[in-house]
């Protein structure tokens, strides 16, 4: 973890950034100026959930609950966000 | 506009990992045009002597797609799974219908980018830009001197760049600039690094020059030192350094100076489809250079058959078509054996390697280049700015003298 996400940390997305759904490519999306990245289911359901409100631990209580199958989900989720800020398609808000 | 604004970009490479054609029978094609360039007009204000456009683009200036046209155009490819739209020329703004384009974009969930020289952005049209939805705006800049800016365009139009940017930057867009670098500026990266510091950039592309069409003609002029660019690139990174994540900034190499050939627009058919002002459908900027390939036209069988039917676009999918060097390297699937319109140009042969590659039996196509760039004599002869006028004279062969080594100009 190189930008020591904390379970309080607030995370938003990174402003002229835009997050969707797109069917052709049966996945979500996040776009900015002069790319787009394809996201893995997983990845996805982590930035659904950030609306500039919820803590990261919220998030990983939510996607716990949502998929009580998954096992250890919480490092990958810590992982994400990590990848996430180090490519600055999140501003942290809080 | 420069063809490496949308050649080279980081996100491009990662969007590819997840587009691939495999090299297998190339009329089969699980491909999507995720970007969808619209070259919407060939009329422009500037008379850059870089430019990529075509030297007899006055033939293509009056048989422009009408809204109507586009906005199809718009709603087919967005059905293909085309994402990334960009409205480029010549310069879009010359066209009194591009709000209508913008709306349409937003409506059909495209992420659009308009890449402007500026001119002709006024208060009015920039509000209706962001009322109608377009998400961010590529503005070219030149240098940080008002003399090479006025020079290299061959207008008056330093003043005007600065105000266009603080006005992108007044109505909350981010800041997209793009830096064309040649002989003239690369001695004023730093400069124009802090001036885009200044201005608030948020992206900044330093395109080295790539040399087709115009830039092509102006080669010899246009060139800097192998020695220039790595200072270049140098400082670029100390930049980079410095400003860390707040202005990302792009060092987009020239291939001359590289000894592997780029892989160019990602493959052809890949991932890249431009539709030009008058409705033909390309698989990269130039390749209406390429002989004997008919591209097919909005106007005829519409973008789908284009794209997956045509016989154009499967033209050089897959590896099939390549010939030795390229056919048994085993770095072909990196590279895909170069750019098809810099072989052609340069050899005569569209399937050949691309003479950047050091593999290429045409290499020394480029080392020639870069000792005549050097050549005092030839160095002297005046650059040929983009212009109507100049572009008749091609399209007549009028000009011929200055084309004559490059095999399909004009």
């Amino acid at each position: 973890m190189e930008n020591n996400i904390q379970p309080t940390d607030i995370y938003a997305l990174a402003f002229h950034h835009r997050f969707q759904w797109e069917e052709a490519q049966n996945s979500y999306v996040i776009l900015f100026p002069e790319g787009m990245v394809k996201l893995h289911g997983g990845a996805g359901e982590v930035i659904k959930r950030l609306d500039g409100k919820v803590s990261v631990a919220d998030v990983v209580a939510d996607l716990k609950a949502t998929f009580p199958d998954a096992q250890d989900i919480e490092k990958d989720i810590l992982g994400m966000f990590d990848l996430a800020v180090g490519k600055a398609w999140l501003r942290k808000v809080n | 506009m420069t063809q490496a604004s949308l050649g080279d970009s980081v996100v491009q490479k990662e969007v590819h990992a997840q587009a691939q054609n495999n090299g297998v029978a190339a009329n089969i094609t699980h491909t999507q045009p995720l970007w969808l360039l619209a070259e919407v007009t060939y009329r422009c204000p500037l008379h850059c002597a870089f430019c990529y456009n075509p030297t007899d683009y006055d033939k293509h200036t009056q048989n422009e797609l009408s809204t109507e046209q586009w906005i199809q155009a718009l709603r087919d490819a967005r059905k293909m799974g085309a994402i990334q739209l960009g409205i480029s020329g010549g310069e879009p703004l010359l066209r009194d219908d591009i709000e209508d384009i913008v709306i349409e974009a937003k409506k059909l969930g495209y992420y659009s980018n308009l890449i402007t020289s500026g001119v002709g952005l006024t208060e009015k049209r920039i509000q209706a830009f962001k009322e109608g939805g377009l998400d961010h705006i590529q503005l070219s800049m030149h240098d940080i001197t008002e003399e090479i800016n006025n020079f290299i365009t061959n207008t008056r139009t330093f003043e005007l760049k600065k105000k266009v940017a603080a006005m992108i930057k007044n109505h909350g867009y981010p800041m997209v600039l793009n830096v064309v670098i040649h002989r003239y500026n690369i001695g004023h990266i730093k400069e124009i690094l802090e001036m885009a510091e200044a201005l608030g950039a948020d992206y900044v592309e330093l395109a080295n020059t790539q040399y087709y069409g115009w830039s092509l003609v102006n080669r010899s002029q246009l060139m800097p030192l192998k020695e220039q660019i790595d200072e270049a690139e140098r400082i670029t990174n100390e930049f980079r350094q410095k400003v860390g994540n707040k202005m990302k900034i792009f060092f987009v190499v020239p291939d001359y100076f590289g000894n592997r050939p780029k892989k160019c627009m990602n493959g052809w058919g890949e991932v890249f489809m431009i539709v030009t002002a008058n409705g033909d459908v390309l698989p990269c900027h130039s390749a209406r250079v390429l002989p004997n390939i008919e591209f097919p036209n909005v106007r005829d069988k519409g973008l789908e058959w284009a794209w997956k039917d045509s016989p154009a676009f499967n033209k050089y999918r897959g590896d099939d078509w390549m010939k030795e060097p390229c056919r048994s390297c085993p770095e072909k699937e990196n590279d895909l054996g170069g750019c098809r319109c810099q072989a052609f140009l340069l050899s005569g042969d569209a399937e050949s390697a691309d003479p950047v590659c050091s593999l290429s039996p045409n290499h020394h196509l480029i080392e020639q280049a870069i000792e005549e760039s050097k050549n005092p004599q030839i160095q002297a002869q005046p650059i040929i700015f983009r212009t109507d006028k100049n572009s008749k004279k091609y399209a007549s062969g009028e000009s011929k003298e200055r084309v004559e080594d490059f095999h399909a100009l004009p």
